[in-house]
């Protein structure tokens, strides 16, 4: 845990794209769910979030 | 010494366009040839990409072109994103998604590790069990409407001879319970065997002394199918999968041929519904931002699996 919070903090990518993967499963899940429409009306703004991330953080250092 | 192909070729170039070609850097040389390709990318894949966004954001209508378009901002990702309509076309394509994905990839790698095993007439079995995939999805939409009719359907006779319930006392397709089911049935017959042939492949890539490292090991066949088979399959698999879920976020034809989205709309994925807003009512923008949603969540969906697939490759 504090190894994935050491490389947020210093930009790395593979925490990065591992907050920006769950990010896009969260969104993912919230569009498909059969149980709140709230969740459905985020998702799409949950899952833009986490693959513009994606794309961003992939050209962070390893 | 005859000439070489290149020879001939470089004898044949007019002396003007030779010369020309003569003061270019390989670098030059190679976007030359690249750009080609590029230029198609960009006219086939990011230029409708971009006029998509494009429309997303206004009241565009392709029957009416005439008309004064007006930019109305998000209000199409707003209204797609409150639609209960839309919400239960979701959570069909979910379970479509779902059940197919899991059917699939384990009936197909069973059948995987079956046909492996050496035996008399494999080769034809392979031959057989591939079939249905090479079928038209239209095709197979067609006669399966005919399998799972109640009075003459062999579908109904089937689960008859098996559980004894009367063929005629239940429809497949006009059940509002049993119609998703039917859609996941006829996908996961047609596409089990492409899952089988990667399956396979993967099984086959797995060289013999490793297994007989293990038997000297004294392994069981159940250690030697966890610690070896299946982390070796897996790569293959996740092909598979990424491959399945990809191609059934989409799926269209078959689903259409079969069920039309009914009964009501319980099987109308998210791509027939995309459909019939776009070219049914005619309301392009709202289809626009809704193919966007889409778009978005496939993309983020590879993103995450290409990552995963180049961890597996690595270990």
């Amino acid at each position: 845990m504090s190894e994935f919070v050491s490389g947020l903090i210093r930009f790395r990518r593979g925490a990065w794209e591992m907050l920006a993967s769950i990010l896009i499963a969260i969104g993912v899940i919230m569009l498909m769910q059969p149980l709140a429409l709230w969740a459905y009306t985020y998702s799409f703004i949950v899952t833009l979030t986490g693959t513009v991330m994606f794309i961003v953080v992939s050209h962070f250092p390893e | 010494m005859s000439d070489t192909p290149i020879d001939r070729v470089a004898k044949a170039t007019p002396p003007s366009v030779a010369s020309k070609i003569r003061g270019l850097s390989d670098r030059t040389i190679a976007w030359l040839f690249v750009a080609p390709t590029i230029f198609l990318l960009l006219a086939v894949n990011i230029f409708p990409l971009i006029w998509t966004i494009n429309l997303s954001f206004t009241n565009f209508k392709a029957n009416r072109p005439n008309r004064e378009v007006d930019y109305i901002g998000l209000r199409n990702y707003e209204r797609i994103l409150t639609d209960g309509d839309i919400w239960l076309s979701m959570q069909a394509t979910a379970h479509f998604l779902f059940w197919t994905i899991f059917l699939q990839v384990l009936i197909g790698f069973t059948l995987a590790w079956l046909i492996n095993r050496k035996f008399k007439g494999n080769d034809l079995w392979t031959t057989l069990i591939v079939l249905p995939m090479m079928l038209s999805p239209a095709v197979v939409g067609n006669f399966w409407t005919f399998l799972y009719q109640p009075q003459i359907g062999l579908f109904n006779y089937g689960v008859s001879f098996f559980t004894g319930i009367d063929p005629s006392s239940f429809q497949m397709i006009g059940d509002v319970a049993l119609a998703p089911w039917s859609i996941v049935i006829v996908d996961t017959w047609m596409w089990t065997p492409f899952v089988m042939l990667i399956c396979l492949a993967g099984l086959r890539s797995i060289p013999d002394y490793i297994y007989e490292a293990a038997e000297i090991d004294r392994a069981s066949k159940w250690r030697q199918f966890w610690t070896i088979t299946v982390p070796m399959v897996l790569p293959f698999l996740m092909l598979a999968v990424l491959f399945r879920g990809i191609e059934n976020f989409k799926m269209f034809d078959l689903v259409v041929q079969l069920t039309g989205g009914g009964p009501g709309s319980v099987t109308e994925l998210t791509s027939i519904n995309l459909k019939r807003e776009a070219f049914e009512k005619w309301r392009t923008g709202y289809a626009s931002a809704y193919a966007i949603i889409l778009f978005v969540t496939v993309f983020g969906l590879a993103s995450i699996y290409v990552k995963a697939l180049n961890k597996v490759k690595e270990r």
